[in-house]
């Protein structure tokens, strides 16, 4: 059984920053494995840890600056990626949804693993459709919001556990092939090792451009444009207790008090 | 043309976030002077109906397919509604069910798709607000497609409930089967082990400011001395440093205590879902940008380890070493 990991790098933006039209200056952006993809990363290599998979394959979108974080991804047991990337790319605003499944499901074509994983949303942009919308295209079967997920023996079906809202979790059997969106915490990622960390540095990193996929630039033309951006307005109300945390404290201990939830 | 808004139901209930759609809808139709349609996929189709039977509704959708959600059957009905009914603008739920069927009838049907939308407007082209980078950012996405579908954040429009005089109308819509890749086989919820944080008076929150796992005892000497009830944001679950049961937001427990005291909670907006309606919010945190601060109604922006210890002292105790 093969897995392709389907991950991001997320653009993480630093607690101060200036907007400038539609855009935000490169100096105000650290570039991370996005969260969410870190967890499907660690359950893909538990499933090839437990003998239920033969090899982990990464797949991302993204121009070079990524290839740090795919060794990143690469350290924690991953056996080898394939970046995709075009000039046709950079210029972009909004990468559409559709763009990116169809370059995504080319490699998926390619790789033809069983089961695909990927992060319910990243955490730049917060879109959280790609794997289902990936998943429809290549009719697999999906299952989004993964908190729990167990490879029947027959290696047919997958039974999942779904987090809804409310502290309520779904059970359902989807069939494989798969893709399903993980939630966090459904295991704990590992950190990668120094040795792990060298090691990766030898695996196979392919790239692929859009001519190589077969396709051209009509693939990624989006029908969303990005009109504006602004820092969202503040509302709060709120008294702040000030001073030295003896003196603040001492404020917060009173007001427990006159609410009745504290007796002092 | 029309507006159509998909329903949300689970367990017998129409969920809030569906009257939520049925106000954004009856704003968006009426700018563009649409009609506005609402679908309901399965349950008690014919009860919904009536309760989702609001001013402003022209149409009522009804299609029964089984009692609960399955995103194959969704997928396929609202993607044949679409089809029947030809309308601009879906409007759908930015839920976790939402996002396991949306995304796939957008890809059917090459419709663009927009999600966790906070705001919609229309000026002859359709703008959509959302967030990005945690919320740090808030961006406005625009289409000039004449059809698209929107999925819309939970509890960021008032629900609707303004009786009206739609038409309901039965549709039989044949499923395939042999594209039903899924099987739901139960619900679970999470254990609790005789405690429910949402029965609490006084909650003591910790979020990822806690940094480790051993300045938990920190915090669990306050809920002594204090006699509050412990509860976390996500990080702390995800973590396993507290139990599931003890997560306060949209995938958690949704409470009102008297006071919710946030420490170290940045305050994300699915956090923020589950404990805005206390009585008395108040803040410990070191960000003064921190999103908390902004729906707090006391707050003290400093180190929590510095402000806690002394805060243990103040209601008597003595804070452990750290």
């Amino acid at each position: 059984m093969k897995i392709l990991v389907a991950v991001k790098e997320v653009a993480e933006l630093a607690e101060q920053f200036d907007i400038s039209g539609i855009t935000i200056g490169e100096e105000y952006f650290q570039y991370d494995l996005n969260e969410w993809d870190s967890y499907a990363i660690e359950e893909a290599v538990q499933l090839n840890e437990a003998g239920l998979a033969d090899e982990v394959v990464i797949a991302t979108i993204g121009p070079e600056r990524s290839e740090e974080t795919i060794r990143t991804a690469l350290a924690k047991g991953a056996d080898r990626a394939v970046r995709v990337w075009d000039e046709a790319l950079d210029d972009i605003e909004v990468l559409d949804l559709h763009g990116k499944v169809e370059l995504l499901a080319a490699v998926v074509e390619h790789e033809e693993p069983d089961i695909v994983l990927t992060g319910v949303q990243a955490g730049d942009d917060q879109f959280g459709a790609t794997g289902v919308a990936l998943a429809e295209r290549l009719e697999f079967g999906w299952a989004a919001v993964v908190n729990d997920l167990e490879v029947d023996s027959s290696g047919e079906t997958i039974s999942v556990r779904r987090e809804l809202e409310g502290g309520i979790e779904e059970l359902a059997n989807v069939d494989v092939p798969a893709v399903l969106t993980i939630q966090t915490g459904i295991n704990d990622p590992r950190y990668a090792s120094l040795r792990s960390i060298r090691q990766a540095q030898r695996k196979e990193i392919t790239t692929l451009s859009l001519e190589e996929l077969g396709m051209n630039s009509s693939v990624v033309e989006s029908p969303l444009e990005l009109l504006g951006m602004a820092e969202p307005e503040t509302e709060g109300t709120a008294t702040y207790f000030e001073g030295e945390p003896e003196e603040s404290a001492s404020a917060l201990a009173s007001l427990l008090e006159g609410a009745g939830v504290v007796e002092i | 043309m029309s507006i159509l808004v998909v329903a949300e139901h689970r367990d017998g209930d129409l969920r809030d976030v569906s009257f939520e759609l049925l106000t954004a809808g009856v704003e968006l139709a009426s700018t563009l002077g649409d009609e506005l349609h609402v679908a309901i996929i399965n349950g008690d189709v014919d009860r919904f109906a009536a309760e989702l039977n609001s001013e402003g509704v022209s149409a009522i959708h009804t299609i029964d397919h089984g009692d609960e959600f399955n995103h194959d059957v969704y997928c396929q009905i609202v993607s044949a509604l679409c089809d029947r009914i030809d309308p601009s603008y879906v409007i759908t739920p930015n839920s976790v069910n939402g996002l396991d069927y949306v995304p796939a009838v957008a890809q059917g049907l090459d419709l663009p798709l927009i999600t966790n939308v906070v705001d919609v407007e229309h000026d002859g082209r359709l703008r959509a607000t959302r967030e990005m980078y945690g919320g740090k950012v808030e961006t406005s996405v625009g289409t000039e497609a004449e059809t698209a579908l929107l999925m819309l954040r939970p509890g960021e429009w008032p629900t609707t409930h303004e009786p009206g005089d739609a038409t309901v109308v039965s549709h039989e819509i044949e499923v395939d089967r042999d594209a039903v890749r899924s099987t739901v086989t139960g619900f679970d919820a999470v254990a609790a082990d005789g405690i429910d944080i949402s029965e609490a008076e006084f909650i003591v929150s910790i979020g990822r400011g806690i940094e480790d796992e051993d300045n938990l005892k920190l915090i669990e000497h306050l809920v002594d001395m204090t006699g509050g009830t412990l509860a976390a944001s996500r990080p702390i679950v995800d973590n396993d440093w507290l139990p599931a049961h003890r997560q306060v937001g949209q995938s958690g427990k949704t409470v009102t205590p008297t006071v919710y005291l946030a420490i170290g909670i940045s305050g994300a907006v699915q956090h923020v879902a589950g404990m805005k309606d206390s009585d008395i919010i108040v803040a410990i945190n070191n960000d003064s940008n921190a999103p908390i601060l902004d729906i707090a109604d006391y707050a003290i922006v400093d180190d929590l380890f510095d402000v806690v210890p002394e805060l243990i002292r103040e209601c008597g105790g003595e804070p452990p070493g750290v």
